[in-house]
């Protein structure tokens, strides 16, 4: 029986098996990159443990000259390196597929599976005949195994050394060993191997001007152009490389050349608490500052958040979420802090969430969020998960309009409270539900208060009447209201044809739906799609819900808390709604969201050609 | 607490301080606390200590935590702004204010309960990183707002107001702040207000972290027989090592003491420390020896007052994240955003 074996040129997903801190993370990523320099689009991943050394680590490219950015799901070919999960990884292997292994050792027949496609390499023979030093086995086995992939994959090998020469420039000492492996690799699969297999890159030109980033880099870049100036924050993954990418980009981009001297603080705290307390010291004395956390950092700080939403002090809180509390999941990606941010603390809270797609969207809304919680007085949170944080991604170029002026917001000047206009902390004087503050020592006599968070009338003055409380309150929701104006709009992505069915999706699940939309037309399945992109929920949302007679909502989380959002507060139908979940801490796929769509809609297209009677 | 207002109008003939206030000028709000509460009796030294010092009151920002103390900062300097923010979390709220705006000068105002209970963790981070502030510790091993329960600082043996025994160790915040480096450390006593106001003078003129731990007896819940922290007991068991005069500036001194019995110690803004020496063998510059110190004493039950310790070379937060001398808050685009420009290089970078 022939073997089959699948044949795909720019289109399939290779995964690499490693083990975590053995240095085969960068080699890895100069493979990815060497694909992109080629002109053909990848959507890397990273699959990390809880640890530092030792555990499994995979990391998975998707080659993908159409563009599909979201995870496939199933691989093409394994770079089995790991002992430790072979044989989970050889089951991950589509029929037809490829596997790449060290066969040093040999290994029995019955460890392999017949439908697909051995590779051997003596990885380890080839570098202790090379290496003397076990640190230098270890390191260049990675290269030169992309060496050799470089070969099988019909690569072009000038990109891979083109990649090495920028990252060792000035190096010379690192530079040339590393080439020497990345060619000894390759020599050994031209001359060894059957080159090249079915899966092949090809030059394209789909690339063009996108940038590779990652979305927690990209998150840090708009916290430096959208003006913070105090970083605090306390570590913990998916979202420590914020603050480290912040501190990154304020050492080359915010050190005054005249003085040397810093024109930003970060400070990293002892915990969440702190965090988010200096953030709001410094929000309320006129700074903007920020902190990065994930799920279990946002549950520490709600009592802070809603000294924050009832004191209306600026507040920018970046949540890169990922599955919930203790270690282990963590590392997994979700988007389970839906309901815990939108109403998080105690008393009657709501705050303004932005969802970004990629990491374009958390620089662009970063910077904006730090002007909205400037001009609403409240926290702002940018709600991106690991997914988009810790990968890198493909997106369009950042950009910024010289001409944007940041949006302090209401704020009284000495000049003018000099000039005798009247100053009430919690006056609206513009029925927006915004009202004017002052920053401390703005005024010798004029425009001090004491900040509280309830109990004060208009002028903050100490009050426990009621009526002065519920006024405030209402006040609030007027602010909110007046906050759907300045948040990002949804984005409509109209199916060929009319279509009774409509998809709500948000954040890192956009990749992945932007695919499944169109597997499903090709399926003649139509559906209008709509990608939420911030809370309070605009209008258009629910026009859009109430315009089809389904609409799933397609989200990562188990309990569907985007779903029950838009029921409670865009009042949507409960009964029009029909959740698509996935959370199992692996990036949502194209083919699940096509598989759970494509399911329900055949039984709801199925009728009964006699309705029966009622008895 | 008094139900009278205050009237708004002065004596015309109220002596003026340098900057042309008024002693009054620097009072607050008719304050809520019980008669005779330690707690007026420390609101009423900052200000004496801020008019004493020339200060503008609109400079200063006032922020607290929960609980009675924090509660005072509405009752002085009114033409401040305050913050009455989390329980025991000031120190982080002031950390950024601090960070936002370096030109003011920051008060923080606690309790034992916000300080050594709740808020030991932000208590002791405070004082590490040394952010520039006076931190006012109004101590009186209770809790009053929630109606007299122990709190962390309550000393083992004392007893309650309903004859419960404190069984616990307490925290003794003043040698947990030498510890972790607060660079000016002092204990007083709310009922002796000669030796407070130069204190709290002297930390608003340290440029760092300077902490006061001051005993203040509640009068309410722990001001009874049996309690540590009573009027009485305080007063019976005080032992002051040193009398603090404060000069602003580098003047002339020109006040006699015996030979040895003083120590003047320079601020690094100019202002001058002379501490007059009631226990000779007091160092005030050798944290070690401070630390030992105030441990045997309080072995004997002996509550160790003055100025403790001081660092005169101190330096704060700013310092250590070299931030530049225009305050945060006044700094706009043009100051710090990159601009297109740089951003087109960082795209090029990342292709």
């Amino acid at each position: 029986m022939k073997r089959k074996r699948i044949e795909s040129v720019n289109d399939f997903v290779i995964k690499f098996a490693n083990v975590n801190g053995s240095g085969s993370a960068s080699a890895n990523e100069l493979f990815a990159r060497a694909i992109l320099r080629m002109g053909v689009p990848v959507s890397p991943r990273n699959i990390f443990p809880s640890n530092i050394q030792g555990l499994p680590t995979w990391y998975e490219v998707r080659v993908t000259e159409k563009g599909w950015l979201g995870r496939r799901g199933g691989v093409d070919l394994m770079v089995a390196m790991n002992p430790q999960t072979w044989n989970q990884d050889l089951a991950e292997i589509e029929p037809g597929g490829y596997l790449f292994y060290d066969n040093t050792r040999p290994l029995p027949r019955s460890r392999f599976r017949d439908d697909i496609n051995v590779i051997g390499m003596p990885l380890t023979d080839i570098c202790n005949a090379t290496y003397d030093d076990s640190r230098q086995r270890q390191l260049f086995k990675n290269i030169i195994y992309v060496g050799a992939l470089a070969a099988l994959l019909d690569m072009d090998a000038g990109a891979i050394a083109e990649l090495i020469g920028e990252q060792y420039k000035g190096k010379e000492k690192l530079l040339k060993p590393n080439l020497n492996a990345m060619q000894m690799g390759r020599d050994y699969a031209l001359a060894h191997l059957k080159c090249p297999i079915g899966l092949r890159v090809k030059r394209a030109d789909a690339v063009g001007r996108k940038i590779f980033m990652e979305g927690n880099s990209a998150t840090a870049l708009g916290a430096v152009y959208g003006g913070a100036t105090v970083c605090a924050w306390y570590p913990i993954t998916p979202s420590s490389s914020v603050a480290e990418a912040f501190e990154r980009y304020c050492k080359r981009l915010r050190v005054d050349a005249a003085s040397g001297k810093n024109k930003f603080a970060i400070v990293q705290a002892e915990d969440e608490l702190a965090s988010i307390g200096i953030v709001t010291g410094a929000g309320w004395n006129g700074a903007r500052a920020f902190t990065a956390t994930s799920g279990p950092g946002i549950s520490l700080m709600t009592e802070f958040i809603g000294l924050a939403y009832f004191a209306e002090i600026p507040v920018t809180i970046i949540d890169v979420q990922r599955g919930g509390p203790s270690t282990g999941m963590p590392t997994r990606t979700q988007q389970s802090d839906i309901l815990s941010t939108a109403y998080a603390s105690h008393g009657d809270t709501k705050h303004v969430l932005l969802f970004p797609e990629d990491p374009k969207e958390c620089f662009e809304f970063t910077a904006l969020a730090l002007d909205l919680a400037d001009r609403l007085q409240t926290p702002v949170f940018v709600m991106t998960d690991l997914d988009i944080g810790m990968n890198t991604r493909l997106c369009d170029p950042l950009e910024w309009d010289d001409a944007r002026a940041y949006d302090r917001g209401k704020v009284m000047s000495a000049e003018e409270l000099q000039a005798g206009k009247e100053f009430g902390r919690y006056l609206d004087v513009d029925g927006d539900g915004i009202a004017y503050r002052t920053y401390p020592g703005t005024h010798p006599t004029r425009g001090a208060y004491f900040t509280r968070g309830t109990t004060k009338d208009r002028y903050a003055g100490y009050s426990e009447a009621g009526p002065d409380y519920v006024d405030n309150m209402q006040r609030l929701l007027k602010k909110f209201e007046t906050a759907k104006a300045l948040v990002p709009k949804p984005l409509l992505s109209a199916a060929q044809y009319p279509a009774r069915f409509g998809a709500i999706y948000f954040g890192s699940t956009s990749p992945a739906m932007a695919e499944a939309l169109d597997a499903l037309a090709a399926m003649g399945i139509y559906v209008n799609a709509l990608r939420v992109r911030a809370f309070p929920f605009q209008d258009e949302i629910a026009d859009f819900a109430a315009a089809h007679s389904k609409v799933f909502v397609v989200e990562q989380n188990r309990d569907a808390q985007l779903k029950a959002l838009l029921v409670n507060e865009a009042h949507i139908n409960p009964a029009s709604l029909i959740s698509v979940l996935h959370y199992d801490g692996t990036p949502i796929t194209a083919r699940f969201i096509v598989k759970e769509i494509a399911a329900i809609t055949a039984a709801l297209n199925v009728r009964p050609l006699k309705k029966p009677k009622a008895a | 607490m008094t139900y009278l207002t205050k009237p708004a109008l002065h004596h015309p003939t109220l002596q003026k301080n340098k900057v042309g206030y008024t002693r009054r000028d620097y009072e607050g709000k008719i304050s809520t606390l019980c008669a005779g509460c330690g707690h007026d009796s420390i609101s009423a030294a900052i200000i004496q200590a801020c008019w004493e010092l020339d200060i503008q009151p609109h400079r200063v920002a006032k922020l607290s935590g929960i609980g009675c103390s924090s509660k005072t900062p509405d009752y002085f300097l009114g033409a401040s702004h305050g913050f009455n923010s989390v329980h025991g979390r000031m120190p982080s709220v002031l950390t950024g204010a601090n960070l936002a705006n370096r030109e003011l000068i920051y008060l923080g105002v606690s309790g034992d309960g916000d300080s050594a209970s709740i808020g030991i963790g932000q208590f002791a981070h405070i004082m590490r990183r040394g952010v520039n502030l006076t931190y006012i510790l109004e101590n009186n091993g209770v809790y009053g707002l929630t109606k007299g329960q122990f709190s962390a600082t309550a000393d083992a043996g004392s007893k309650s107001k309903r004859g419960v025994v404190n069984r616990d160790a307490p925290v003794d915040t003043v040698s947990l702040a030498l510890q972790l480096g607060a660079s000016y450390v002092a204990r007083s006593f709310s009922g002796d207000k000669k030796q407070l106001v130069p204190l709290v003078k002297g930390a608003i003129a340290h440029q760092g972290a300077a902490f006061i731990d001051i005993v203040s007896p509640c009068v309410a819940f722990n001001n009874h027989e049996g309690s540590t922290k009573s009027y009485d007991y305080v007063r019976e068991h005080n032992d002051s090592v040193n009398r603090l005069d404060f000069w602003p500036t580098r003047e002339a001194i020109n006040v006699e003491y015996p030979e040895g019995a003083v120590i003047d110690v320079a601020q690094h803004d100019g202002s001058i420390l002379r501490l007059r020496k009631t226990h000779p063998e007091y160092d005030p510059l050798d944290r070690v020896k401070a630390l030992n110190y105030i441990a045997e004493h309080q072995a004997k039950g002996e509550l160790v007052t003055g100025l403790l310790y001081i660092d005169p070379d101190a330096d704060d937060l700013h310092a250590h994240l070299n931030t530049v001398d225009t305050p945060f808050n006044r700094l706009g685009e043009k100051e710090l955003c990159p601009g297109s420009t740089a951003l087109e290089k960082l795209n090029a970078a990342l292709r």
